[in-house]
């Protein structure tokens, strides 16, 4: 596990982006006497402790680094702390152990006055049954988050407007939430989480209660939002397609601990373990994995096209398959790294594992 | 009943338990055998009394004595409030003294009755409009409009006052939950078992004989559906809308009252009808201590067996419960539409909310047109009815021409069911019973209700009211096995047939909302004062519940497992006693058991009637104005409904836990 952590802050050891949210050693036990548990064992203890103890796990020593500006998106199965963690980022819960760091301050030090004023500016989130006030109508649940900041109703309401029209539900604003679709009230959700400006957007399975073709819907809506507006987002989800198509770094959680954290690419070219592999097995690899995963030394074969290295396989399957020649995989610089050949493209497709591929 | 309880356990325990309660059972009959030899085991001895009625007396008079003070502006600070309500409804102002005052009107009933179908209009469309002014115009022209409007006065100043103080202590004991545990539920529990007259007396005792001490004995009454309809509310509120709250980064009071309560506005709004119900159902009640209003005219009505008179001013108690029930209830399913071609431009005042302006125009204009119009100010006797030389011809051709039919109903009655069981009851030892209620609450739960049901039925026995507990015991618990009887057969059929329901869920929501007074005119009519009479009446109030829990409790069985029942074969019949009844048992009780409660609080307000038990002991107590007395009365009525109450919730919740 832990040298799966490791590759994957090598892997971003080059990013350039401020570290916007850290958590270290962070831990929530459910259950009686659960700090002094955690702080007589110094911050560690194994399942079976904790089980011994009576306590329950949500979330277990984790340790991770969000960057500025990226979408982070935790997965694992029902029950696995993924809400718990989220809150534990926003201290909705508060953590029993640990640090969490909001550009490099512990958050768990700062006092209430300025938890909420670090709330109404700086964080925003987007609830899974969209938590919209029944007594308001649209404009005024997506204004609320400002109104109670004190704002004048005049000024409030432009910013409404605003994100109102940002989320493309102009038309609606005196509706009630109850006269509104799923999908419709989840654009309220983000809108009003949008309302404030946030830097940090947190999204707790944000479409798991839409059908498939809203959420697909939904999930171009937040790409497109997120093209504009450059939020540091981290996301919750259970479902791995919806996660290749956002992310830019997943954690896969299991039993409340982190157990590999990397680009979609790593998770499902290099599963830390079974669990992970099983997460990724039905997904399209083609989609995933990128000419540089797929490609070897040059033999000196004759290419029939190039490719940049992060090109996804699906995006040049076709035309090399036509071809029938290997395609080199140039770098910025127009110098061949390596080539892909047709056969391990026909390979992957087929879902055909062939070792050193 | 308990034996039937432990029945279907595991074999060893049933014979433990059969042979303890065989044993238990024998040793009582023992103790009733042997009554010569151990008299003080059978009937509580004099001489042992605790004068605790004494104790309460001179606590209360101290307090009346060394805190008139704060009584006396308690009475003059509420005072202002409800003198206005019942002058601006009622009454006229009078400003000035002697022959050159000046009177400025009360609010015309042609004004109040059109206010009344507007407020229906509003709430409810055209249908509940014309419900809600019917309502109001009935009671103006069957001539009981001044004394409705007193009623309608006080309950208007009640109200709010319930509301509010139900919602802090709803808030507080939502925010401490050591509140809620230590104080505010125990605080629940025993006011909705006290009977509403017990809380008269103290009343009477401190305030007087006047509209502020019925007043308050109303708020008091009246608050713990709001307290518990917060607690309630708060808790449903989904977690995620807390949690929006705080990421929104609102303060403490910010997320109470900008977002829970608003939320948790249905349930709130569930509780505000039960607040009204309520208070309309001790207004009426407290006009033995000076409420006046329609529960004084039947009071007189009654005492002076004038039947017609009764029964008219409970028909306008009814018409005023009704029309107050399904406003209220209206407003709490409103819900607030949407609309797209609202501008965001703040209107003026009458567009905003054109109902109100007309309703208030149409007060004030018919209000002053009746300085100058007789007809507008008072309901002129010219378009009045009276309807009670009717009732009482009516009632007369029945008891001509059935008396003999009615009598001997009447008599078998009693010869054969009700004087053996009291018998029965009466001669029970009351060690006894302490000690086979303690072990039931040992058997059901533990020692610590074992020691709470005996405290509290030795209670009933040291204080020298054994036999009277005993007496209302026996006519309550009658009353209930009765209207059990009638009642779940009825909630049976109701679950089995949609038509049925249909037919039967308008008439209970109506009995629900009587005030229970009213249950008593018409029985009294037919049958005269006595037991009968109460016992009769106390069915008809008590019913409701043990219907609609038992439809309830069949209905909601889920479908998936009738299912299963039928795939796995079983006839229509077999599903129903083999799945649906077993599985709506804990429900079933439930209603029983609220059934018995309902019964209690009945048989009390029957003593008007001549029963001879706590209640007639509470009625004495409060004409006497003898505060310690009618206290225990009453505290031992409570403990008898607490008792009943703790060991039905008890074997309910082993039910539950047995079935998973
Ligand atoms: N307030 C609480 N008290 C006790 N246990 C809790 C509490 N909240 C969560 N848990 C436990 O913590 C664990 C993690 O819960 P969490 O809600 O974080 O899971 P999740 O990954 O978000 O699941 P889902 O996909 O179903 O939303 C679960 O085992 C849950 O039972
Ligand atoms: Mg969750």
């Amino acid at each position: 596990m832990t040298k799966a952590i490791e590759q994957a802050s090598n892997a971003t050891g080059k990013d350039p982006r401020p570290i916007k949210l850290a958590c270290r050693n962070v831990w929530k036990l459910f259950g009686t006497n659960a700090a002094n548990f955690i702080r007589e064992r110094d911050g560690k203890a194994s399942a079976a402790d904790i089980a011994g103890a009576g306590l329950v796990g949500a979330v277990r020593a984790v340790d991770l680094e969000i960057r500025q500006g990226e979408i982070f998106i935790i997965m694992g199965l029902s029950g696995s702390g993924k809400s718990t963690l989220v809150r534990c980022m926003s201290r909705l819960v508060e953590p029993t152990h640990g640090k969490v760091e909001f550009e490099g301050k512990d958050l768990l030090e700062i006092s209430d006055a300025a938890l909420i004023e670090l709330r109404r500016h700086r964080m925003g989130m987007v609830f899974q049954n969209f938590a919209l006030l029944p007594h308001l109508n649209v404009l005024d649940n997506i204004a609320f988050p400002l109104s109670i900041q004190g704002q004048d109703r005049s000024t409030r309401e432009a910013r409404a407007r605003e994100v109102i029209e940002l989320v493309g539900l102009r038309g609606r604003e005196h509706f009630y939430p109850r006269e509104l679709s799923g999908g419709q009230q989840q654009r309220v959700g983000i809108a009003r989480s949008l309302a404030t400006k946030p830097e940090i957007w947190f999204l707790d399975e944000p479409f798991s209660a839409l059908d498939p073709l809203i959420r697909r819907e939904m999930q171009d809506e937040l790409m497109r939002l997120q093209t504009m507006l450059h939020k540091t987002i981290v996301f919750i989800t259970h479902d791995f397609d919806e996660a290749i198509r956002l992310a830019d770094r997943i954690a896969i959680m299991k039993d409340g601990e982190v157990i590999q954290i990397g680009t979609p690419e790593q998770l499902v070219v290099n599963p830390a373990t079974d669990y992970v592999a099983e997460f990724t097995r039905d997904v399209d690899r083609a989609k995933v994995i990128s000419a540089r995963s797929l490609m070897r030394p040059c033999d000196g074969a004759e290419h029939g096209g190039t490719v940049a290295p992060e090109a996804k396989i699906a995006s040049f399957s076709a035309s090399i398959v036509a071809a029938g020649k290997p395609f080199a995989v140039v770098n910025g610089t127009g110098k061949p790294i390596g080539e892909v050949t047709p056969q391990a493209v026909i390979d992957l497709l087929a879902g055909i594992e062939r070792a050193g591929a | 009943m308990t034996v039937t309880a432990s029945s279907s356990q595991a074999r060893p325990p049933i014979q433990r338990w059969l042979v303890i309660w065989v044993l238990a059972l024998a040793a009582v009959l023992v103790v009733f055998l042997l009554q010569d030899v151990v008299p003080w085991a059978v009937d509580y001895p004099a001489s042992a009394v605790v004068p605790v009625a004494d104790w309460v007396s001179a606590l209360m008079g101290w307090i009346k004595s060394n805190l008139s003070w704060l009584t006396r502006s308690v009475t003059a600070m509420l005072g202002v409030p409800l003198d206005f309500a019942l002058n601006l409804l009622a009454k006229n102002f009078k400003i000035g003294h002697g022959a050159d005052a000046f009177v400025l009107p009360r609010l015309s009933w042609v004004g109040v009755c059109a206010t009344a179908f507007i407020a229906g209009y509003a709430a409810g469309g055209r249908k509940l409009g014309m419900l809600v002014g019917g309502c109001f115009l009935y009671i103006a022209l069957f001539g009981q409009w001044t004394s409705a409007m007193l009623t309608l006065a006080l309950i208007s100043i009640a109200v709010p006052f319930c509301i509010l103080t139900g919602l802090f202590a709803g808030i507080w004991a939502w925010r401490k939950p050591w509140a809620e545990r230590l104080i505010v539920s125990p605080a629940l529990d025993l006011m909705q078992t006290i009977p509403t007259f017990a809380y008269l007396i103290p009343m009477l005792l401190l305030f007087g004989n006047s509209p502020v001490s019925a007043m308050i004995a109303t708020a008091i009454f009246a608050t713990p559906p709001m307290v518990r309809a917060t607690m309630l509310g708060l808790t449903r509120v989904p977690l995620e809308i807390g949690e929006f709250s705080d990421m929104a980064g609102c303060t403490a009071r910010q997320k109470l009252w900008r977002v829970l309560l608003p939320s948790a506005r249905p349930t709130l709004m569930v509780g505000v009808n039960q607040v009204i119900m309520l208070a309309l159902n001790m207004v009426i009640i407290a006009s033995m201590i000076g409420a006046g209003g329609l529960g004084y005219d039947v009071l007189l009505a009654l005492r002076a067996l004038k039947v017609g008179e009764a029964m008219e001013a409970g028909l306008a108690i009814v018409a005023l419960a009704i029309a107050l029930d399904r406003l209220s209830q209206a407003i709490a399913h409103k819900q607030a539409t949407g609309n797209v071609h609202r501008s965001s431009a703040s209107p003026r005042f009458w567009r905003r909310y054109p109902n109100l302006t007309l309703a208030i125009a149409i007060l004030a204009v018919t209000t002053l047109l009746g300085l100058f119009v007789p007809a507008f100010a008072a309901v002129p006797k010219a378009i009045t009815f009276t309807t009670a030389p009717l009732w009482k011809a009516a009632v007369n051709w029945v008891t001509i021409n059935f008396f003999d039919i009615i009598e001997a109903f009447r008599v078998a009655l009693i010869l054969n069911v009700l004087n053996p069981v009291r018998a029965f009851c009466e001669g029970f030892p009351w060690l006894g019973a302490v000690f086979l209620l303690g072990l039931a609450g040992y058997q059901l739960s533990g020692l610590r209700l074992a020691a709470l049901v005996a405290a509290l039925t030795a209670f009933c026995a040291i204080t020298g009211l054994w036999e009277k507990t005993m007496a209302t015991v026996y006519l309550c618990g009658i009353s209930a096995f009765i209207a059990c009887l009638i009642g779940i057969p009825i909630g049976l059929a109701a679950a089995r047939s949609d038509r049925f329901e249909k037919i039967v869920t308008p008439v209970i929501d109506t009995l629900q909302v009587l005030p229970s007074f009213c249950f008593i005119i018409p029985v009294v009519m037919l049958f005269r004062v006595g037991d009968v009479t109460a016992m009769i009446a106390t069915i008809a109030f008590a019913v409701v519940p043990a219907i609609r829990y038992t439809n309830h409790g069949i209905r909601q069985v889920p479908p998936a497992l009738i299912e299963a029942a039928k795939v796995s074969g079983c006839t229509p019949r077999q599903t129903f006693f083999r799945v649906q009844l077993p599985l709506a048992l804990p429900e079933i009780m439930l209603g029983v058991n609220q059934t018995i409660l309902m019964a209690l609080a009945m048989i009390i307000i029957c003593a008007m009637v001549g029963t001879r038990d706590l209640g007639q002991e509470v009625f004495i107590a409060l004409s006497k104005a003898d505060s310690g007395r009618g206290i225990v009365a009453g505290l031992a009525i409570a403990f008898i409904g607490i008792v009943a109450d703790r060991l039905f919730n008890a074997w309910t919740a082993k039910a539950r836990a047995r079935l998973g």
